[in-house]
């Protein structure tokens, strides 16, 4: 028998009918179809008991209440917390984007050793154990050698019961080193610490104001609490309130205000007083105010009646003298006007001279501690714990001058003047900083002149984060002692800046904390005890929980309830008794700041011939820029006009593009005295001429995939220019230029 | 075939042998059809379904009869409706720990059961038979509470059994052979046999009304119908879909 070719096909062709006769094509098509649904990487959402958990957003300063969904023990959803005073439901897009940071590969997962060199991303795992007796042997070792004060602490806050935590160590311990973060609250503080002698935040009662002048404050691009914001400017639109928006970018807020007034960068406080100028010599402010309420009014108008005339404010500010005589007139004659300032997203201090100047238009149409106006609101007291008590080495160590000279003879003023610590260490002049912790914040991200920064942190021998990211602080440190997340640790936050009345908020665990990590106020506790001593005696709590608890009290429980702590009885002091200055009044200008020093407008870097044009920043809710960086979800909202795959744009004039030869999607080189960069051009009619423009939040070189790499840190183009008088960082750009590339 | 065929023998060999050649080849043509055919259809039909599923044991022998003797509520003491109208499934740990905090019993699966799991804290891995694919949204309220069926309808008379069948994974999908039905041909004697949507569009097709409400159809008919529909909006003869914007049959009604 020989089975030829035609008795093969035919076995095939039977094969076939056979198998169309069979199950198994149908079947396995069938299957495949699901089969296609079942890919692993196909996000499959929970099954379970959905439950709901009460807390607070941390992920910036705005202190939302969150209500965060579950499926059984996962986090599925964040939503804002209805009822809550700040956000009633509201939240912002990095507030809903936070499971990315619960669950993203950016977490550090366990204490970690740098094993390479610094910034080389090799570490190794050790025990919390191994890591806290790692610190605690070097403070024990500076310590014993009097170096105490050679130990620096950066953190986000000082308020609240974790930087409170800090600073009791670092006094206990010897160290007069705690520096905050800054922002546009530190010129705030300031302004009503020397015009109003308090100690205070500054409140704002957006909800009950009918006019807004807001020099450059992105209302709608995350100044302030940001979703309450969206809030007010979407009440002011039902309600017909007045928004004014000044300053030289079209941005969101301008766009979505009644007015938009550009105007000449950094100019913002001569318009104040060119303001002030027209409602003095048109007699509006308000008699009553100024006659019994204040001091120092008669130099304070001689100055301005003499300087700030509109035709010369419009020459400074690039504003016309009519625009001027009617912007003061609106606001003189409205009943309720708030002038506001802190440019984007006010994180950056500014000048002293500009919140001065628009803290006293505030006062001269009589708004302070009133409806409708700013009040100056003191810190809750509610953090009493036992007084430390200091041996003689924690005594000499607080002895020791600040290293930024925050309280200084030179700065008498200011509390903390983070952008002084680089040049402090870099200099050597007053003695070396041993050791850094770093909590809250991500310094070499967001401090301007990253180099300078950079070069500075390179010569402290042992850096310590504390952070729950990879960010460009802790890639860049010694030891990570990681955080819990957010999401899974119980803290309180504190009153946000410009609420007008007290609130805290509690953030607490939602989900058990995913990785090995653990709660900073923990480590405190536990590196205080394993130095022992005076130290050790002042945390004699067991655990970071229980010092929260006892410090709440009787709040606690309406805390775990309701998620906050409302003051239901507060009462705002009547405008008599809130003046706390050496005249009881309002001071216009005080002896102690050398009259109208503080009005002395502030010089940016570079010259006008090497570089003709002017580089400033701008802000959006779309990019995070303080301590957190943009997860994927927030990234990916991004538009390709300010970040295309890992390009950043420039937004320029059309007129100034054509100037400098250079058009839409073209790269240029741009160059400032502190640094230089490719970039993309955009053009765009909502810049003012001769300004370049590009946005903060991007060019991260950790955290991960995502975000890393892309763009560029607008603080590597931009160096700190100190404020007279404050000290601060009162940069608000750069002079640049630009070439073809 | 032919052509090429009488060609090659023309020219190879003798008529004679030629014609007896082509006899004895159209045999084995014929029977070489005949074992294609059969071994195909016995690989479809019985080899494949065997190579296709992958017989696994639950972790746990669970005896439905034992435990209905002991609870109040039948199928709901222990799959209930939540608060929220979410519907539990398969009980959790915690739920098994409110009778099971120690051990009942000395059976081997009551003692592997807290062994393994109680005193661990661990859920157990179980095989559901009637887990459908993530795309496919089934409300238990819709139908139990609302519609008022049994749980036997769909899930047949599991609450009787003493202890668990042995769960057949399909090796393409990963779901329980249940949702296909055992039989590999698709054919059904109950109604709960089958888990596919066919067997949901089968009940959802008994009454006109129902029709009407829920536009639930065959996945052929419903093919057919959104070409239809492609091409000419709105003059489908199938009934009015139940999205108001479209007019269409919306699938997230039934499908994620």
């Amino acid at each position: 028998m020989k089975i030829g070719r035609r008795s093969f096909l035919s076995f095939l062709l039977g094969g076939a009918a056979g198998t169309a006769l069979s199950p198994l094509p149908w079947k396995l098509m069938d299957d495949s179809s699901i089969w296609t649904q079942m890919w692993p990487w196909t996000p499959v959402p929970e099954d379970g008991e959905a439950s709901y958990v009460n807390s607070s957003c941390t992920l910036c300063p705005g202190g939302c209440g969150i209500t965060v969904r579950k499926i059984d023990d996962r986090a599925v959803k964040i939503e804002g917390m209805k009822g809550h005073p700040i956000n009633n439901g509201g939240l912002c897009i990095l507030g809903l984007s936070g499971l990315q940071l619960l669950y993203g590969p950016t977490r550090v997962q366990t204490p970690l050793k740098r094993v390479g060199k610094r910034g080389q991303g090799r570490w190794e795992k050790i025990s919390w154990k191994d890591a806290v007796s790692e610190v605690a042997e070097t403070l024990g070792d500076l310590r014993e050698k009097g170096q105490s004060h050679t130990v620096g602490f950066i953190s986000g806050s000082d308020r609240g019961t974790v930087p409170r935590l800090f600073e009791r160590f670092l006094t206990v311990y010897g160290s007069p080193n705690l520096i905050r973060t800054p922002s546009i609250i530190d010129s705030y503080e300031l302004a009503l610490h020397l015009m109003q002698g308090a100690q205070a935040l500054p409140g704002f009662d957006f909800e009950n104001a009918n006019f807004i002048l807001s020099f450059g404050s992105g209302i709608v691009d995350g100044w302030g609490s940001p979703v309450r914001m969206f809030r007010a400017n979407s009440v002011w639109r039902d309600t017909g309130v007045k928004v004014i928006q000044i300053e030289p970018r079209l941005s969101n807020t301008a766009a979505k205000s009644d007015k938009w007034i550009p105007i000449n960068p950094g100019t913002e406080a001569a318009l104040a007083l060119g303001i002030a100028h027209v409602i003095i010599s048109e007699s509006l402010y308000n008699y009553n105010f100024i006659d019994n309420y204040s001091s120092g009014f008669g130099d304070w108008k001689r100055f301005v009646l003499d300087k700030y005339g509109p035709d010369s404010v419009a020459t400074i500010t690039g504003i016309d003298s009519t625009t001027i005589i009617a912007l003061a007139l609106s606001f003189a004659r409205a009943s309720k006007p708030l002038a506001i300032c802190g440019r984007g997203q006010g994180t950056t201090p500014g000048s002293l001279n500009e919140c001065t100047a628009v803290h006293a238009l505030n006062a001269l149409v009589g708004n302070i501690n009133k409806h409708g106006g700013i009040f100056a609101v003191a810190e809750p007291d509610y953090i009493n714990w036992p007084e430390v008590e200091m041996d003689a080495k924690a005594a000499a160590g607080m002895q020791k001058d600040r290293l930024d000279d925050a309280g200084s003879k030179k700065y008498p003023f200011s509390r903390y003047l983070l952008n002084r610590l680089p040049e402090a260490i870099n200099s050597g002049k007053k003695y070396p900083l041993e050791t850094l912790f770093v909590a809250g914040a991500n310094p070499l991200y967001t401090m301007s002149d990253s180099k300078t920064v950079k070069k500075a942190f390179d010569k402290v021998p042992f850096i310590v984060s504390f952070s729950s990211y990879m960010d460009e602080t802790a890639y860049n440190a010694d030891l990570i002692l990681p955080n819990h997340n957010y999401l899974e640790r119980y803290e309180d936050i504190p009153t946000p800046a410009g609420m007008p009345k007290p609130v805290i908020g509690l953030s607490r665990p939602v989900v058990e904390p995913q990785f090995n990590t653990k709660h900073t106020g923990d480590v405190i506790i536990l590196i205080a005890k394993a130095l022992g001593g005076s130290i050790g005696d002042s945390f004699a709590w067991d655990s970071y929980d229980a010092c929260l608890k006892e410090t709440l009290g009787y709040k606690w429980q309406v805390m775990i309830e309701k998620g906050f702590w409302s003051y239901p009885d507060f009462v705002t002091q009547p405008r008599e008794e809130s003046f706390d200055t050496v005249s009881g009044k309002f001071e216009f200008a005080r002896k102690e700041t050398g009259f109208m020093k503080q009005f002395k407008p502030v010089r940016i870097e570079g010259d006008k011939t090497n570089y003709p044009l002017l580089l400033i920043p701008y802000d959006s809710i779309r990019l995070a820029n303080d301590v957190i960086g943009d997860p994927p979800f927030v990234i990916k909202t991004v538009d390709d006009t300010v970040l295309k795959g890992t390009d950043v744009f420039i937004e320029l004039n059309p007129k100034t593009a054509g100037e400098q030869g250079l058009s839409e999607g073209q790269i240029a080189m741009l160059s400032t005295p502190v640094g230089k960069t490719k970039v993309k051009v955009h053009l765009y009619d909502g810049i003012m001429p001769g300004i370049v423009a590009l946005p903060r939040g991007l060019g991260h070189t950790a955290y991960d995939e995502y975000l890393a790499g892309k763009g560029i840190n607008f603080n590597e183009l931009i160096g700190p220019v100190e404020d007279p008088v404050s000290g601060l960082d009162a940069a608000w750009g750069i002079r640049v230029k630009l070439a073809k590339a | 075939m032919e052509d090429a065929g009488g060609e090659g023998g023309a020219t190879s060999s003798p008529e004679i042998n030629t014609k007896e050649q082509d006899k004895g080849s159209a045999g084995l043509i014929i029977l070489f059809f005949i074992v294609g055919l059969f071994a195909s259809i016995i690989l479809g039909w019985i080899i494949f379904p065997k190579l296709l599923y992958s017989k696994k044991k639950q972790p746990i022998d669970f005896n439905h009869v034992l435990h209905m003797a002991e609870v109040e509520d039948g199928c709901e003491s222990c799959h209930f409706f939540r608060e929220d109208g979410t519907y539990s499934g398969v009980p959790k740990l915690d739920q098994c720990i409110d009778c099971h905090e120690d051990i009942l019993g000395d059976s081997p699966d009551e003692i592997k059961f807290f062994e393994e799991y109680v005193s661990k804290g661990r859920e157990v891995p179980w095989l559901v038979y009637s887990r459908q694919p993530d795309c496919v949204f089934f409300s238990h309220v819709a139908h139990v509470k609302v519609a008022g069926m049994d749980c036997v309808t769909c899930h047949g008379h599991i609450g009787e059994s003493e202890s668990l069948k042995i769960y057949e994974e399909n090796r393409v999908t990963g779901y329980s052979r249940d949702i296909w039905g055992k039989s590999i041909a698709g054919f059904k004697k109950n109604t709960w046999d089958r888990m596919k949507m066919d067997d949901c569009a089968e009940c959802h097709r008994k009454t006109t009304a129902n029709i009407e409400r829920t536009g639930v159809k065959t996945p052929t008919k419903r093919l057919i119908d959104h070409l239809v529909d492609l091409v000419s909006p709105g003059t489908s003869m199938s009934e009015k879909g139940s999205s108001v914007q479209t007019e269409r049959g919306a699938c997230f009604v039934c499908h994620k």
